[in-house]
This record gives structure tokens, C-alpha cells and sequence, in this order.
């Protein structure tokens, strides 16, 4: 048996928890210093599984992200998460951006991946609210959209019904090399193990320097601010949207959600230090970007915006090695865009050919898998009306915005891996994601995981994180 | 499928209105279905008093002014269904609402009258910038937690928006032994009612801050601080005008917006001004047999005009369901000079009964006149001393007032 402990519970620890507790011979420990999974850059970022044209030859990206986009369909049918392969088109408004199309188009048609160039009057037929300034597209077809935070939860879910151990509330403070392996302490407590990985993203950094006597990487946090348009019936666009890219990153794009809203952004600041919050001048650079790929943005409909830090490296290039000191310790880092769509081909990467796991170590024979979440919006009128008979509680509806019944509330509480704050609730079944972002249904939110979770309703918290409960203490 | 002559959707002070109304006029099959557990919409949590004072010359509390439609419901046996979320409705006045006992049902109505009220406007929606941190509340909501659920969610306190729920929620949760250290409003007059300002502000030592907005929320782990600053009349920040304010919570009284999602899907002509339906002088909106009122069709200062508004809607749906609804050509209204928006957005070529304009102006005014008139025809002149966006104007036209009308009506502010 050997113990292996991921640092880290966005979407690369999510995957290799995952992965992991499917060998035999493996005990696997996932330590988050959040109290939940998907806190920091797998939480708010564009949500795009990118085709894999876009990083250049020779690259881990290009290596990964081309594989990771093409395993991520499957995974999220099995695990019953939302997938769309929505398409994308990166947009040229000149002569010198119908040359980097070209580029791409070269390196996508090398790689295997679908692409083609469209002229404008074919994407204006699709998009209608396409910039005027635009001429031509590439298209790629193949461009996904999905929720990072569901994958995340499902893979961590489906892990532990497998015999994972999930440390949430849980920081690593230090790691020692021992005879058989490593000393992980943690604010909690001590354990022994066989190998670790280093999955902690914006802290991937730190964690290095735990056990390296030089710096291998470094990660500067960079943050990308967006807003969040309302759904409704006709999409304001349809497929993801590109810039062209430039030295500066992939730009700012409009991007259908599984959920059908539309995100707008991201800004690229670099940062001293992570900062989740958002500035009117970060919001206003969204504003005069993205009309360089749409026009008449329906601002009106912004129901939210929010930001998230990306740990950018210091070689354009993810730093996915094993630790040439001490062996058995896998450094992740600077894995930001594309790190979701490369996230389950790391964690193959990793255990396969840095690890070598197959060749020693067994796939159990027997695979738990989760019970996917009920979504009663995405049922039959019949399906529907036979649960509502077993179970009135999916009949009640207490998010108006988002359609979301008691009963899925109550689901999601008391899942494997579930929810015990209104943000955790939130992120799995969506109540406060819509128009009224709370103003209706928190209270309603609140009294649920008072009453389920049996403490009384001061005690719940706003999020997993903060300790933060609905008020100080009770009146009277 | 069940057919019904009338479907109210919400069963708050317009739903309760119409619905006594219409079951006075002679309709008997009404349905109100209201999605919370008890009748009485957002009344129910408005402890403070001064409600009725025009529909019943008393101050009531919230609960009180509802308990008197909610005894009237019950007295006419008028049907409802509570904990019932209408999920559907469409041009052929089909409705489909679900709720625990009965699942999804779907019923015919004769017409349909949409009074599910408003929502507050969030912080997502104006981009409030700072850190995604615990703490920020609308109005509302904190509300609700206090009156409801007796739980004071902060102690130290700032609020944003000089709304009337903000204004009332100062004052109540000072009493409650909170402490408020202002109120920042970006427009450089209040949003409130005037007994609002003096009765839950001035009493208090609450300072009022004008032309002044947040432009930051800081903290690690919860609101610990919020900065505010003084904006020019293009609501561009002016430099070196930040105060920062030690707080633990935020609340949030920016305005309402009609709740009209039902109606997304739909082909209803919008009021971009009102967030609400377009309607006729019958309160049906563009598309046939389907009305609107109260908060769903524009936000009202006091709930008196809510119930009166539901009152006179009902009744012309009521004329509609006894076939009595005769369709004339319509002649649009139209804000003029200094006014917002104006209700209804279109009226009759001959009129035959009185109208009720609803008008808000753009700014406050001081001694001006409100000239009604179509063409270069004046139709009525009204003098006043004061006028405020936050305080709505409700005209009143007599047909003979009217005559007949061969252009749009228009409704302007004249300075003398």
C-alpha cells in the first residue's frame, strides 16, 4: 500500500484525487486549505475546455491541452456533469490578425484538431451581434464550455466514494523528508506519506519551496475580472468568442455558460498579491475590449461580475516535474490558461508517466460511482411529476430565479461531498446565481441548512471559508 | 386542462386587491397562486407602520394592512394556492404552476393578471466594485432576516442607496441596537420619501451622504470596511473625497425592479424606463387578455396606490371576461420634458372612463406645472411645489377631459 497526498482541491487535485483512488494499492489524501473544493482559480475563470490549437509546438500546453480537451467529454458524461461543445471562433479584424488566424489554423490542422477559416458573412449568420470591425474566423468546432466547480465536486465525490480522504479546512504548513518517505504538517495535524503532489495552484509556489533549496518556478497571481450577463430566451451569443490572441494572453472573449448566461472578460492584471475582488476600472477595460469582437452588449442584463487569479508562471509553459531532490514529490505549477482543459491529462501525465503507477499498481476491480445529482429542470414533465409524488419537496420551489426545489437543496446538503454553507449551496444547485443573486431565496438558503444540518439558523455560514456566520450571535 | 376566468399570479397587496375587486364585479372562478407561504407578499415582513393611510385612513403596520385583504379573501372564499410557483405562461393563456401536493399542473384562463410584485436590485446588477466578501445584504433581505427570522445580521452598518426600504431599515435596525454610520446616496437628492429622510434618518443623527457611492469594500474574511466617494453629475469619482467607514455589513437599497421573468420568453412590449409592461389604459399589456399591475407593472411609493391600481386592472379584466371589452384604436402617451416615464402607455381614442396617469419626474422640481396635452391642446394643467422623482404622480382624467383624440398624449414639466 502506498499513501499519496495531493495538495490542492481545484480541478488538477480534483482529477488526480480522483484518478488515484482508482488503484489498488493506493491510499490517496487530499489536504485543502479551503472548506470547500474549487475556491480559487477553478472557481471563477472563463469555463472554456480550449480545442488545444492555441499553445505553441513543443509545449506541455499544447501536449496536454490537446489531450485534456479530447478526454473531457466522456468524464463529464460519466460523472453527469454539463458539457457543451458550443464551438468557438476566434474573430480577425485585420490584415495582421487574419495572419495569426492563419498561424493557428496551421498549427490546429498539425495537430489533428478541426479547423477552418470562415468568412465573416458565414459567422454573422451564427452571431448576429458579431462586431462590424470583424472579417474572419477561425472556427473549432470542438471548443467546450463546461462548469468547472460541478467537475470539480463530482470527481472529488466520486474519489471518496472510492476511499479518498478529503482533508477540507486543512492548510500544509510544512513537509519533511523521512526514511520511508514524508512528514506532511499540517494545522491539523501530522501525516506520513509515500509520495505527494503538488496541486495547490496560486500556493503551488509555497509549497515548493517546503522542499527545494531553489526556487524552481515562480507564480505571479494575475487576475481576470468578468461579468456575468442574465440568461434568456435568445442567447446573446452562442458559441465561445475570441480575439485573435496576441503577446498579452487570448484577450477578452463572450462566453455562453452551460447555465445560459453569458460571461464577458477576462481583464489580465498582474498582482502582488490575490485579490478576488473587482475594480471599476477592470470592469470599464472589459467594456471597451470586447467590442472589439461584439457589439450592442445588453449591459443592462449584467447580474454580476466577479474575478479570479490565474498562477502564472514565469516560462509560458506549465512546470509539471518530479522533484529532483526528493523523489516522489510531483510539482504542479503555473498552470493557468489552459490549465481546466489540460487538468485531466496532468493528472494522466503525472500518474502515468512521472509516477509510472501502471506498471506496479492495480485498477480496482470494482469502481464506486456516485449517484448523479437529480436536476429536476433538466426532467420530463412525467419524470418530474412521478418524483414530485415520492418526494414532494422537488415541488416546492424556493429559488424563483434558478427553479431550484427544497428538495434539491436538501440533496446537495447531504451529499458525499456536500454543501454547509449558503456559498457551497450556491455553487451545486444554483440558488443565488440568477437575477435577484440571493435577494430572495438566501434567507429561504439558510433556514434549509439550519434545519438540515440541525444548528441554529445564526450559526450558518455565508461561505465554507470565512467563518463567517449569518450574524455574530443570535438577538436575545 | 382546468379553466379558470381569472389567474392571479401573486398573491401580495395587488393580486389580493384584484382579486376582490374582479369577486365583487360577479367573477367567481379566480385563482391566486402565490409562491410563498402565506398570503400577503413582502407586507408581511414591513413591521413599521403608515401603511392604509389612503385606503383606510389609519396607519397599519405591513401585516396589518395584509390581514384585512387576507380576511376579505377568506370571507369571499375567494380560491388560492400557496407555495405555488407559476414556472410558465403563454400567449394562449395557459399557466402552469407547480407546488408540493399537486406537482406540475396546468390551467386555461380567460385572462391573467401578472402582480408578482418586484425584486431589489443588487449588487451584481450596478457592479459594486471590492472584494466578494460576507456581509453585503440588499435592504430586503436584511429585513427579512430581522422581522422574520429575528436575526440582526451586522452591527456596525453602512448603507448604500437612499431607497425607502434602506431608509427603513436604518432606523430599524438602530433601534435594534445596531449601529448605522451613513447612508450614501450617488444622485445628489434622496430616492425616498421625504417622512422616510426626517423619520428614519434626521431623528437619528444618520448622515445622509449625496452624490457619493462605494467605491470599494475591503476586508479578508467578512465587510470589515467600506470607502465611499463623492461623484460629479456624470457620476464620474472626484479624487481625494474618500471616507472609509469601519463596518461589518453593507446594505443594499439601490431600487426595485418589477419582477416580470415570466414574460422573457414572451413577445411584451417593455417600458425601459418602468423595467415593467407596456399597458393600455386597461392595464393589458401588448399581448391580449394578459394584465399587469402593482409592482410588477412599475414600483410604487406606498402600497395604498398598489391596491388601488390592482383594484381598477381587475376590474377591466373583469369587463374583458364578460366580453364587455371593446377595443379601441390607441393613441400612445408619451414622457415630455422633464418626466421619466409615464403609465399608461397608451389610451383610447374616445375614452369612457377615467384615467389614471402615473408619472415620475427625472429630477426634483420646485413650483413647477404638469402640462397634459395632445397636440398643441392642453387637456389638464396641474401646479406644484414640489416634485420628486421619488414621489409619483398619480392624474386623473376624466373622458370629458379627453374628448377624442387624434395624437399621442404627452405629459411635460413646465418651469414658469
Amino acid at each position: 500500500m502506498k499513501t499519496i497526498a495531493v495538495i490542492g482541491a481545484g480541478i488538477v487535485g480534483s482529477f488526480l484525487a480522483y484518478d488515484l483512488t482508482q488503484y489498488e494499492e493506493v491510499e490517496v489524501i487530499l489536504f485543502e486549505k479551503h472548506g470547500d473544493v474549487a475556491q480559487e482559480t477553478s472557481k471563477a475563470n472563463s469555463a472554456i475546455v480550449h480545442a488545444g490549437y492555441d499553445p505553441v509546438d513543443g509545449t506541455l500546453k499544447a501536449k496536454l491541452n490537446k489531450r485534456g480537451a479530447k478526454m473531457y467529454q466522456n468524464i463529464c458524461k460519466q460523472l453527469g456533469c454539463g458539457y457543451q461543445a458550443c464551438g468557438g471562433y476566434v474573430l480577425a479584424s485585420n490584415e495582421e490578425e487574419v495572419e495569426i488566424l492563419q498561424e493557428l489554423y496551421a498549427r490546429g490542422k498539425k495537430r489533428g484538431i478541426t479547423v477552418e477559416i470562415k468568412e465573416r458573412e458565414e459567422v454573422v449568420k451564427n452571431e448576429k451581434n458579431l462586431s462590424k470591425h470583424i472579417r474572419k474566423a477561425l472556427w473549432v468546432p470542438d471548443t467546450a464550455i463546461i462548469t468547472p466547480w460541478e467537475v470539480c465536486e463530482a470527481l472529488v465525490e466520486e474519489a471518496l466514494w472510492n476511499g479518498l480522504q478529503l482533508h477540507l479546512h486543512e492548510e500544509v504548513l510544512d513537509i519533511k523528508a523521512c526514511e520511508k518517505g514524508y512528514v506532511i504538517r499540517s494545522d491539523k495535524g501530522q501525516y506520513s506519506v509515500d509520495m505527494l503532489v503538488n496541486a495547490a495552484g496560486l500556493g503551488a509556489q509555497k509549497i515548493m519551496e517546503m522542499v527545494e533549496a531553489e526556487s524552481l518556478f515562480t507564480i505571479t497571481p494575475k487576475r481576470g475580472q468578468y461579468y456575468v450577463l442574465a440568461k434568456r430566451s435568445q442567447p446573446y451569443v452562442s458559441h465561445v468568442l475570441y480575439p485573435a490572441p496576441s503577446k498579452a494572453g487570448k484577450g477578452v472573449l463572450a462566453v455562453p455558460t452551460i447555465h445560459g448566461n453569458i460571461l464577458l472578460g477576462p481583464t489580465s492584471e498582474v498582482l502582488k498579491k490575490v485579490d478576488n475582488g473587482t475594480t471599476t476600472s477592470g470592469l470599464q477595460e472589459v467594456q471597451e475590449k470586447v467590442e472589439k469582437i461584439i457589439q450592442h452588449v445588453p449591459y443592462q442584463e449584467v447580474i454580476h461580475s466577479y474575478s479570479g487569479c490565474r498562477p502564472t508562471g514565469n516560462n509560458n509553459d506549465f512546470y509539471i516535474e518530479e522533484s529532483r531532490r526528493c523523489k516522489g514529490i510531483f510539482h504542479l505549477g503555473c498552470i493557468d490558461s489552459p490549465g481546466l482543459a489540460s487538468a485531466p491529462a496532468i493528472s494522466e501525465y503525472v500518474i502515468v508517466d512521472l509516477m509510472k503507477l501502471p506498471l506496479t499498481f492495480h485498477k480496482k476491480k470494482h469502481i464506486v460511482h456516485r449517484q448523479k445529482p437529480l436536476i429536476m429542470r433538466n426532467l420530463s414533465e412525467t419524470k418530474q411529476q412521478a418524483l414530485i409524488q415520492k418526494h414532494p419537496g422537488y415541488g416546492h420551489i424556493v429559488c424563483y430565479c434558478e427553479q431550484i426545489s427544497e428538495q434539491e437543496v436538501v440533496d446537495c446538503i447531504h451529499r458525499k461531498c456536500g454543501a454547509h454553507s449558503i456559498a457551497g449551496v450556491k455553487m451545486r444547485v444554483r440558488p443565488g446565481m440568477g437575477k435577484c443573486q440571493g435577494g430572495y431565496c438566501e434567507v429561504e438558503i439558510a433556514k434549509l441548512l439550519a434545519r438540515e444540518l440541525q444548528i441554529p439558523l445564526h450559526e450558518v455560514q455565508y461561505d465554507e471559508d470565512s467563518y463567517y456566520e449569518v450574524a455574530k450571535e443570535g438577538r436575545r | 386542462m382546468k379553466q379558470v376566468d381569472m389567474i392571479i399570479i401573486g398573491g401580495g397587496s395587488a393580486g389580493m386587491s384584484a382579486a376582490i375587486a374582479a369577486k365583487e364585479a360577479g367573477i367567481d372562478n379566480i385563482l391566486i397562486l402565490e409562491r410563498k407561504e402565506e398570503l400577503g407578499g413582502i407586507l408581511q415582513q414591513c413591521i413599521h407602520n403608515g401603511f392604509g393611510l389612503q385606503t383606510f385612513h389609519e396607519e397599519l403596520s405591513g401585516p396589518m394592512y395584509a390581514q384585512r385583504f387576507i380576511d376579505q379573501i377568506h370571507a369571499y372564499r375567494i380560491p388560492y394556492r400557496l407555495c405555488s410557483d407559476v414556472v410558465w405562461i403563454d400567449e394562449r393563456l395557459r399557466v402552469q404552476y407547480v407546488n408540493a401536493e399537486e406537482g406540475y399542473v396546468w390551467v386555461q384562463a380567460k385572462t391573467i393578471l401578472l402582480a408578482c410584485g418586484c425584486y431589489e436590485r443588487n449588487r451584481g446588477a450596478i457592479s459594486i466594485p471590492g472584494k466578494r466578501l460576507p456581509g453585503v445584504y440588499t435592504a430586503g433581505s436584511a429585513q427579512r432576516f430581522l422581522n422574520l427570522e429575528n436575526i440582526l445580521v451586522g452591527k456596525n452598518i453602512f448603507i448604500l442607496g437612499s431607497g425607502d426600504i434602506g431608509l427603513i431599515m436604518a432606523r430599524r435596525m438602530t433601534l435594534e441596537g445596531a449601529n448605522v454610520l451613513g447612508v450614501a446616496e450617488i444622485m445628489p437628492y434622496s430616492n425616498g420619501l421625504n417622512r422616510n429622510i426626517v423619520q428614519c434618518l434626521k431623528d437619528f443623527a444618520i448622515p445622509l451622504y449625496l452624490s457619493h457611492t462605494i467605491v470599494d469594500i475591503q476586508g479578508d474574511f467578512h465587510v470589515e470596511r467600506v470607502v465611499i466617494a463623492q461623484v460629479d453629475e456624470h457620476r464620474n469619482i472626484l479624487p481625494k473625497t474618500q471616507k472609509s467607514f469601519a463596518v461589518d455589513t453593507l446594505l443594499l437599497s439601490i431600487g426595485l425592479l418589477p419582477e416580470m421573468s415570466l414574460a422573457d420568453h414572451l413577445d411584451m412590449e417593455m417600458d425601459s424606463k418602468s423595467k415593467g409592461a407596456k399597458v393600455n389604459a386597461h392595464y393589458e399589456t401588448s399581448i391580449p387578455h394578459i394584465y399587469a399591475c402593482g409592482n410588477a407593472l412599475h414600483v410604487h411609493d406606498i402600497v395604498d396606490f398598489v391596491s388601488m391600481e390592482a383594484h381598477e386592472a381587475a376590474l377591466c379584466a373583469v369587463q374583458d371576461i364578460k366580453g364587455q371589452y371593446h377595443r379601441q384604436k390607441q393613441f400612445s402617451t408619451q414622457a415630455g420634458s422633464g418626466i421619466s416615464y409615464v403609465l399608461p402607455h397608451s389610451v383610447d381614442a374616445q375614452p369612457s372612463q377615467n384615467i389614471t396617469l402615473c408619472v415620475r419626474s427625472i429630477r426634483p422640481y420646485k413650483q413647477v406645472m404638469i402640462n397634459i396635452r395632445t397636440g398643441d391642446r392642453i387637456i389638464k394643467t396641474i401646479t406644484k411645489r414640489y416634485l420628486l422623482p421619488s414621489e409619483m404622480e398619480r392624474i386623473i382624467l376624466k373622458p370629458s377631459d379627453i374628448g377624442i383624440l387624434e395624437e399621442s398624449l404627452i405629459v411635460e414639466v413646465k418651469e414658469s
